[in-house]
């Protein structure tokens, strides 16, 4: 099945001051794939993920998504496939309420009132937020944020996720919750992210970035064990992998 | 210098709203049919961020006073007229809901007082004029603070102009105005400082932002010449439509003045102002004070105002239409 | 300094929270709200500028609503005393100014100018005040959809509901930075020249940042150009009944002097 796959080729992307901040990048990911995109700050993740739903144009280079080239014409296409979640859900949490911010994307889709609101409950309902619905943004918790702004990309129907260090900011029982939560989704998962621990549950596969390059790409337990390469690229063995500081095993 | 409901008439109240509900129209109609969309969320915030700033104090060195922000002009310069016009007009509306700051029926007069003439006098023809087409720290800190006493001196003449018309307080029209207008000349220095000094920031930063905004990009043809035909033909129809209202409503039921005193009192007892009052009333004096309801009967001192109300909007809108036309043929404009 | 914008913060949560209540008042629908307070307002605003007994009557309304909605009264007069000093600044010299004696009360003569200024002051508690019950019991981003159903421009309504999304997540960071800059200036209590204008030039940065970030929200979500929102109203019977009593109310107090009406009862008993 083609459809779902998510492909670069040698994408290359400047900045407007002529700074490079992709140099060639390329990788292919494959339907129901959850892959980690790892990296120090400035490594190039943020400006790779705004590449995957068309916000950047690459300098050079290709972005494909399903059996479409990302192009002007794609893009909306392209949109309603890969749903894209932030770093700060203040950002993506616009509209007044919680129910308002899920049917955003739905309503712009123009999809029949019913429909909407069959969606709207059923994102709500997978993210466990139906009783908040007429909650404004700003009176959520944290993780009820974070939650919020997934449900409001859930609500396209989207078959790819892409998310922006979903676990920040989050609260170590907050943060396992949404572990839980997208460890059950069935989509395509890209998520950019400092939290190796949560990589290890959620991605069996990692793509190491350093410099606007791809250092690594591989499975994620043969990658978190080169501790050189992590060090090279300004990250370090996750917790769990990392010796007892009691025992030293 | 926010206008108060308490402050104004049903027939200035409702006459201002239709003035401000025409520019609101006028600019959302001008920004769907060329607007790229990624203004809509940065006006919004931009509306957050004047709301927030208008909060936030500065210590006016040697005197002990401080200032603050007042917004219009910076939004202005970081939107173009049309847009920040409207994120004006909804952060006047926040506050007149939250804050009790001005009231329902003011808003109108608020949203045209402190939003239409820097929008769309102060910055297009001072601030854009004086920076030219290249941007110094000197024209721009020029340029702040002639377009916010310009935009400043303006709206307290509204304001003036407004609560005389309403006739609610008997202060003279000459008196008030000048204790506006003076009030007004150092908040509005202080305005020009403050904005210069952000938008200077903003250039040394991120020059890139002012470059999209519009600061050096040419204007256009100015809206304006639509925007007040349109403005004429409200105050018309408007002043018309109270005038004839105000006029046909029965008064006689009211605590008025002609039922609680004696008739010979009415004569006899001239007011006596505060004699230093009354000589700055007498210097000052271009219009007759409007405050003898028991002479004047009530409808006709209702229809006065809307009339002379009406007229004098006209009136000014004829005379910046002129103005305009000075400028912008003096003046031609480079770009695209 | 940080006083001012937290207190600020707080207020608008506060009449947030009364405005999520469950009463009749609060059921209603948003616009039927706006357009009784609307006509109340240029009721009490169409008397002379000497009245007073003819306005008393209205007080009647914020009385009903505050019962009917079970709100604090205490709170909503706390926050009608921290007046705009606009209008006391004009009002106060109505009294200097307008010294004609108009009414008598035995000895003590009253001079138009302190009658028009408690009229003022009554003006503005009423308008002020019903503007005030509207967003405790509504909430201010279903006045917003109100408007958008009455006719407002859709860009206009799209701001509003924006700004006041925003507020709370800038007015958050504002305190922060005034924290962080309180922290290392050893209490003066006003930021100087340039501390302000880099301080709120950092703020407009991030904030123009932000409106980025959301573009992009947005257009992740399919936007293209247009925000739609859809919400559920019913205007029904009891919409009709509510706007049919107050317009009543307010044009039988606006014609009828109550007040004046009870006196005269009073006196021919008496």
């Amino acid at each position: 099945m083609s459809h779902h796959i998510v492909e670069a080729k040698e994408l290359k992307f400047n900045y407007p001051d002529k700074t490079p901040a992709l140099q060639g990048i390329s990788f292919r990911i494959h339907h129901g794939e959850s892959v980690a995109i790892v990296g120090g700050n400035g490594a190039g993740k943020s400006t790779l993920l705004l590449h995957l739903n068309g916000y950047l144009e690459p300098t050079s280079g290709q972005v494909r998504v399903g059996d479409y080239p990302l192009t002007r014409e794609t893009v909306k296409e392209v949109r309603r496939t890969v749903g894209m979640v932030f770093q700060d859900p203040d950002d993506q949490l616009f509209m007044s309420t919680v129910r308002e911010d899920v049917a955003f994307g739905p309503l712009n889709l123009g999809l029949p009132t019913d429909e909407v609101n069959n969606r709207v409950e059923k994102a709500l309902e997978t993210v466990g937020l139906s009783h908040l619905e007429d909650r404004p943004p700003h009176r959520l918790s944290a993780g009820q944020k974070r939650r919020a702004a997934i449900a409001s990309v859930l609500s396209m129907s989207p078959d790819i996720l892409v998310m922006d260090e979903p676990s920040a900011g989050l609260d170590p029982k907050a943060r396992r919750n949404l572990i839980g939560l997208l460890e059950s989704f069935e989509h395509t998962k890209i998520i950019a992210t400092h939290d190796l621990d949560m990589v290890i549950e959620l991605c069996d596969r990692t793509i190491v970035m350093h410099d606007g390059e791809i250092r690594a790409d591989g499975p994620t337990d043969e990658i978190f064990g080169d501790a050189e390469l992590l060090e090279a690229c300004r990250l370090e063995k996750p917790l769990r992998m990392q010796g007892c500081p009691v025992c030293s095993k | 210098m926010h206008m108060a409901d308490a402050l104004i008439s049903p027939a200035t109240g409702g006459a201002m709203w239709a003035m401000t509900g025409t520019v609101a129209i006028y600019c959302s109609a001008k920004i769907k049919d060329k607007l790229d969309d990624r203004k809509i969320p940065l006006m919004g915030v931009l509306g957050a961020f004047v709301f927030a700033a208008q909060m936030i104090n500065f210590a006016i060195p040697a005197t002990g006073s401080s200032g603050h922000l007042g917004g219009g002009l910076l939004l202005a310069i970081l939107l173009g007229p049309s847009a920040a016009f409207l994120s004006l007009a909804s952060v006047l509306t926040v506050q007149a809901l939250f804050f009790a700051d001005g009231g329902l029926l003011a808003l109108g007069c608020n949203i045209f007082n402190l939003g239409f003439f820097p929008c769309f006098i102060a910055y297009p023809l001072i601030y854009r004029k004086i920076i030219g087409q290249n941007l110094t720290a000197g024209r721009l800190l020029f340029g702040a603070i002639a377009a916010a006493i310009v935009g400043l001196q303006l709206g307290s003449l509204g304001v003036v102009s407004q609560t005389f018309l309403s006739g609610i307080i008997p202060l003279s029209f000459s008196s008030f105005l000048l204790l506006m207008q003076a009030i007004h000349l150092p908040i509005g220095v202080i305005e020009g400082i403050a904005t210069a000094g952000i938008i200077s920031f903003i250039w040394k930063t991120r020059p890139e932002i002012l470059e999209n905004g519009g600061v050096t990009k040419p204007l256009g043809r100015l809206p304006l010449r639509g925007l007040l035909t349109g403005l004429a033909i409200t105050t018309l129809l408007t002043s018309t439509v109270f005038v004839w209202f105000v006029s046909t409503r029965p008064d006689g039921l009211e605590w008025s003045l002609s039922r609680a005193i004696a008739p010979t009192a009415q004569h006899s007892a001239e007011k006596v102002p505060a004699p230093a009052i009354q000589k700055i009333q007498e210097k000052t004096a271009l219009l007759p004070d409007y405050k003898f309801p028991g002479q004047i009967p009530e409808q006709t001192a209702g229809s006065l105002a809307g009339l002379i109300g009406g007229l004098l909007v006209l009136l000014f809108g004829l005379i910046t239409t002129i103005a305009l036309k000075k400028c912008t043929g003096a003046t031609p404009r480079a770009g695209k | 300094m940080p006083s001012i914008i937290e207190t600020a913060l707080y207020d608008i949560g506060r009449l947030e929270t009364l405005a999520e209540k469950d009463t009749v008042v609060h059921r209603l629908d948003p616009r039927a709200k706006l357009l009784v307070t609307l006509a109340f307002i240029l009721a009490v605003v169409s008397f002379n500028r000497y009245s007073i007994s003819g306005l008393l009557p209205f007080f009647l309304y914020p009385a009903v609503i505050i019962g009917l909605a079970d709100l604090p009264p205490d709170y909503l007069l706390r926050k009608l005393l921290i007046v705009s000093p606009f209008v006391l600044f004009i009002g106060v010299f109505n009294p200097f100014l307008d010294r004609e004696i108009i009414l008598q009360i035995g000895s003590f003569g009253i001079s138009g100018g302190w009658i028009s200024f408690l009229s003022l002051l009554i003006r503005f508690s009423l308008t002020v005040g019903a503007a005030l019950l509207l967003i405790a019991t509504t909430g201010f981003p279903a006045v917003c959809m109100a408007l958008a159903k009455l006719g407002a421009p859709r860009i206009l309504t799209v701001q509003l509901l924006l700004l006041y999304r925003y507020l709370f997540v800038l007015i958050e960071e504002g305190i922060t930075m005034i924290r962080a800059h309180a922290l290392r200036s050893f209490g003066r209590r006003h930021l100087n020249y340039r501390s302000f204008t880099q301080l709120l030039g950092n703020l407009l940065l991030r904030t123009i940042d932000r409106a980025q970030r959301i573009h992009m929200a947005m257009l992740s979500r399919a936007f293209t150009g247009e925000i739609r929102v859809s919400r559920p109203t019913r205007f029904g019977g009891r919409e009709i009944v509510f706007i049919t009593v107050g317009c009543g109310a307010f044009i039988a107090f606006r014609l009828i002097n109550l007040t004046d009406l009870l006196g005269r009862m009073i006196m021919e008993i008496g």
